[in-house]
């Protein structure tokens, strides 16, 4: 075949392919950002899914929005290092940084209104590495995926009587949460919940053994169940006042204890707890030494984001903590734009 | 124009073409990791950002052999008879993208110290914080990374539709000075 000298050729056709190479490599960039996709569950959809009818409290946590600092110490006990290389499971002290929590978006709720109460914990260990992990006082999560607790949150905002009723049905691994929510006794200290993980996660060990575990804070405390009728009429405040006292009074522990998953337990799904005879090994303690209020706080701009790790701990096929990670974060980035609408007290009393 | 080299080379170093390929592998990665993570909470959040950020401190260690070879070796010329605006947009679209190559990483590693998050690169291997706590740098920091990362973005399609441009328009050596697979010169 004849070609054309490439002098004579019009550019015009050049061109054209030049535009086409220019707008293929827009749109698959527009593709992976998720602007071709409106029903991608992005982190912000799954964070605004939380924010009441009026809109989300500026400043704070789009969700866990109320809570108070803690500053202790964990002290390892070094029977983790069975299960995993963490240098915090080495025996010894190492640096606590938390925040006792309310799960709810309001920062204002009356304490006795919310049902979930969580723990947020940062570990520190010499070499520079962080453990990061939020934990809840339910026994298992509400929801099997972070898709279906998109759901929920949707029900949960629907002006449908039967939202959730619905959501239930469709979802059965809403309903060991349920069970807990409308029975499990209510404490008036955050000194006397226990915290659990929920999520998995895999432990590697010295020898390169892997390890799917949960973890939980056990308090040292013992638990009173109180009416909820009769925590109503405490002040709003009851949990945060009684903690700083408390504390005040005396340093409060809690007891880590690791649960080993057995071959074939389901790991991927926080609805699904782990039968009870299963493995555990308390690895350490946390001892709560100071108490200080949020907004001044060292835990008010750490983002208790799960997925931050040492070495020796690392994500399992949960795929919460990823979600929550992304979610985590977006919360994280919307709320210190908005240091503003939360004012740190020390500034604010500057005449 | 800056001092050229005595030898008047047609193309750019057989180095400084791979390290330019190279980076363009790692930083359109990046790019698309970015808004790729921004936009999802499925598992491969995790993984994403797990490699965003080995990945970033990559392209500045690279970007930074980049520019001593750039220093060291000089660029060829542009054509003579190229006009004036086009070589000014040439020029300036070169200091753009090592101002972006150096200053993507930089600004994420600063956005995350500002954020006290730890910077893990791999396994325990982390990289310390580079400015302390603070909400209001955080704020500014991640929205340059976010904007930044699109003008990069925008600036690498215009660089390529230029390319392509030399390539198939003026086919003046341009493009080939970069896109060439043959050795150094080693005659002026």
């Amino acid at each position: 075949m004849m070609q054309l000298p490439s002098s004579v050729r019009s550019p015009i056709g050049s061109l054209a392919i030049i535009a086409l190479v220019v707008a293929a490599g827009a749109a698959t960039f527009a593709y992976t950002a998720g602007w071709l996709s409106p029903n991608r569950l992005t982190p912000t959809k799954l964070v605004e899914a939380f924010a009441p009818p009026g809109g989300p409290a500026l400043g704070h946590r789009r969700n866990h929005a109320k809570g108070i600092c803690f500053t202790g110490v964990f002290e390892a006990n070094g029977n983790g290092t069975a299960l995993s290389r963490a240098g915090v499971f080495a025996q010894g002290q190492y640096p606590a940084l938390g925040r006792l929590n309310l799960g709810t978006p309001n920062p204002d709720a009356a304490d006795a209104t919310v049902r979930v109460r969580g723990m947020g914990l940062q570990i520190a260990t010499p070499n520079g590495e962080t453990w990061r992990t939020a934990m809840i006082d339910a026994p298992v999560f509400a929801a099997a995926t972070p898709q279906a607790f998109y759901g929920l949150l949707t029900a949960l905002a629907s002006k449908d009587p039967n939202a959730i009723k619905t959501y239930a049905a469709a979802h059965p691994g809403f309903a060991a949460f349920g069970a807990w929510a409308g029975s499990a006794p209510w404490t008036s200290s955050y000194a006397e919940d226990r915290f659990n993980g929920l999520n998995s996660f895999v432990f590697t060990d010295s020898s390169g053994g892997e390890h799917a575990v949960r973890w939980s804070l056990l308090p040292a405390a013992q638990p009173v169940a109180i009416p909820p009728d009769d925590l109503a009429k405490r002040g709003a405040d009851f949990l945060e006042e009684e903690i700083t006292q408390r504390v005040h009074g005396g340093p409060q522990r809690w007891t880590m204890i690791v649960t080993v998953a057995n071959p074939g337990d389901p790991t991927a799904d926080p609805t699904q707890a782990w039968p009870s005879d299963r493995r555990t090994v308390e690895v350490g303690t946390l001892i709560v030494q100071k108490i200080e209020p949020e907004s001044d706080g060292p835990c008010r701009d750490i983002n208790f984001d799960p997925t931050i790790l040492p070495s020796g701990i690392r994500t399992s096929d949960d795929p919460f903590p990823a979600a929550r990670s992304a979610a985590y974060a977006k919360s994280y980035d919307s709320r210190t734009a908005e240091a503003k609408d939360y004012p740190r007290q020390a500034t604010e009393k500057k005449p | 124009m800056t001092l050229q080299s005595t030898t008047v080379h047609t193309r750019f170093t057989v180095a400084q073409r791979f390290i330019h390929w190279l980076m363009a592998l790692c930083i359109l990665a990046m790019l698309f990791i970015g808004v790729g993570m921004e936009s999802t909470i499925e598992p491969k959040y995790h993984t994403l950002v797990s490699i965003h950020k080995p990945l970033g401190i990559t392209i500045l260690i690279l970007v930074l052999i980049r520019l001593v070879l750039r220093l060291r070796d000089g660029a060829p010329p542009l054509p003579a008879d190229m006009p004036p605006l086009m070589k000014l947009g040439a020029y300036l679209s070169h200091y753009a993208f090592y101002l972006l190559m150096i200053g993507m990483p930089l600004i994420g590693w600063a956005m995350l110290s500002a954020a006290s998050y730890p910077v893990v690169l791999y396994g325990s291997l982390h990289l310390p914080p580079i400015l302390p706590q603070s909400d209001s740098l955080h704020t500014l920091l991640w929205g340059a990374h976010y904007y930044l990362a699109f003008a990069f973005f925008a600036l690498i399609l215009l660089h390529l539709a230029a390319a392509l441009f030399h390539a198939f328009v003026r086919r003046d050596g341009v493009f080939e000075a970069m896109a060439s697979l043959q050795g150094d010169e080693t005659a002026g």
